[in-house]
């Protein structure tokens, strides 16, 4: 038998620390719900972080991999962030926490991306988060964030953001 | 595979993002309505971190000191191998969508047939930058069909962009020797079979906006190689502005 290696990192710790990291544009969001932490590893004495970009030119990706970085080195850990691109990360990879955190938020969540294909002026159904009503019309393909849309609820008139299938 | 002909076909395809989305970019602000003043900067958004990808690639191919930022900011005009077609000004509004809609149509089977191509980094980018392109052609189509089978004043400015821009659209299909080395590897597809599917798609929704595909007996080119239009360098003095002035600036 063998003793435990103290001198060996805690790679338990590294990966719920890593998880627990709040997406910048929607803090209530852990990177975990996003879906968006691939994998946590260990090479040598280092924490792996693999991450998956939402988009290609999303302003917080700099910010996401920088914010596991800080909080993995906070507690200790020697630490590097890899970028992840295939496969590509797709909105059904938000979790079931994600999507009700969102819909919490105000934020209409994702219908499943699989087989997204649009026409042109296709609509899409989306239910309003506040009053849940399905009479609701889209108002901006884009919004504030690469990921989202405007919508408008016809029934209780709030305006919303739907989380975009990608 | 050989990297240097790698090497010049990821920069033609950076090059082509980096431009238009900084073309679309200078939109920012001035758009018609508030609605395309969210839509241009995203979608220059998209196209400036499809180029920062491939510019990753690009320095990593080369395997010397340049990083992203010295292949976007620090090359001089005959360096960039953009085609001519996006570095074409703004000039109004529907000359803008045309020329989005030429260029994401084009993309668009050119992501996906790379997505299941034979270089993993590239199908990694291109997996990501369909689906965004798929948004980029609906915006694009959408304006084509409201604009050319619109009001009068639509209609004309519709018919004097794709007069003035088709032109510009042969230079897209084009492949030099490095790209059919690529094509040849499986890494990109061929040309031909894009440009089938783009003319399919374009004659589909010039149909419904009322256009017609104009003959060009004169195609211009020269942007893949080095040869841009007067336009590029004031762009470039634009783009290259930080850069130049306050050489190794960061954020």
């Amino acid at each position: 038998m063998t003793a435990p290696d103290v001198s060996q990192p805690d790679i338990n710790l590294a990966k719920q620390i890593a998880a627990n990291v709040p997406d910048p544009e929607l803090p209530y969001l852990t990177l975990a719900d996003l879906g968006i932490l691939r994998t946590v590893e260990l090479q040598n004495d280092t924490v792996v972080a693999y991450v998956s970009p939402t988009y290609s030119g999303c302003p917080a990706l700099d910010v996401i991999e920088q914010s596991v970085l800080s909080a993995l080195q906070q507690a200790g850990f020697k630490a590097r962030i890899e970028r992840s691109l295939l496969p590509p990360w797709t909105t059904d990879w938000i979790t079931a926490e994600g999507h009700r955190k969102l819909k919490a938020n105000g934020i209409a969540p994702p219908h499943s991306a699989s087989g997204n294909k649009q026409t042109l002026f296709a609509e899409r159904k989306v239910t309003c988060p506040n009053c849940d009503s399905g009479n609701t019309e889209k108002i901006s393909e884009f919004g504030s964030t690469p990921c989202k849309s405007q919508y408008q609820c016809k029934q209780c008139r709030e305006p919303f953001e739907y989380f975009k299938c990608h | 595979m050989n990297p240097d002909p790698l090497l010049q076909t990821v920069v033609q395809i950076a090059d082509d993002h980096l431009i238009l989305g900084h073309r679309l970019s200078e939109w920012c602000g001035h758009a018609p309505m508030l609605e395309e003043d969210l839509s241009m900067p995203n979608m220059a958004l998209d196209l400036i971190g499809q180029a920062r990808a491939l510019y990753n690639y690009a320095a990593k191919l080369e395997n010397k000191d340049r990083t992203e930022d010295d292949f976007a900011y620090l090359r001089s005009d005959r360096e960039y191998t953009n085609c001519l077609l996006v570095e074409r000004p703004n000039t109004d509004f529907a000359y803008t969508m045309l020329r989005q809609f030429y260029f994401a149509t084009f993309m668009q089977p050119f992501w996906q047939s790379v997505s299941s191509g034979t270089d993993e980094t590239l199908k990694g980018i291109a997996a990501k930058a369909y689906k965004e392109t798929g948004y980029h052609v609906r915006h694009s189509g959408e304006w084509i069909i409201r604009l050319g089978d619109g009001t009068e004043e639509s209609a004309r400015r519709m018919n004097d962009a794709v007069a003035e821009l088709h032109p510009y659209t042969d230079e897209m299909f084009t492949a030099d020797a490095a790209r059919q080395y690529c094509i040849e590897n499986g890494a990109v597809p061929d040309m031909q079979s894009i440009q089938a599917i783009w003319n399919n798609n374009i004659s589909q929704v010039f149909a419904q906006a009322r256009l017609t595909i104009p003959k060009t007996p004169y195609p211009q080119t020269g942007g893949r190689q080095g040869q841009h239009t007067e336009d590029f360098g004031f762009l470039l003095a634009e783009l290259q502005y930080m850069q130049r002035s306050y050489p190794g600036a960061k954020w």
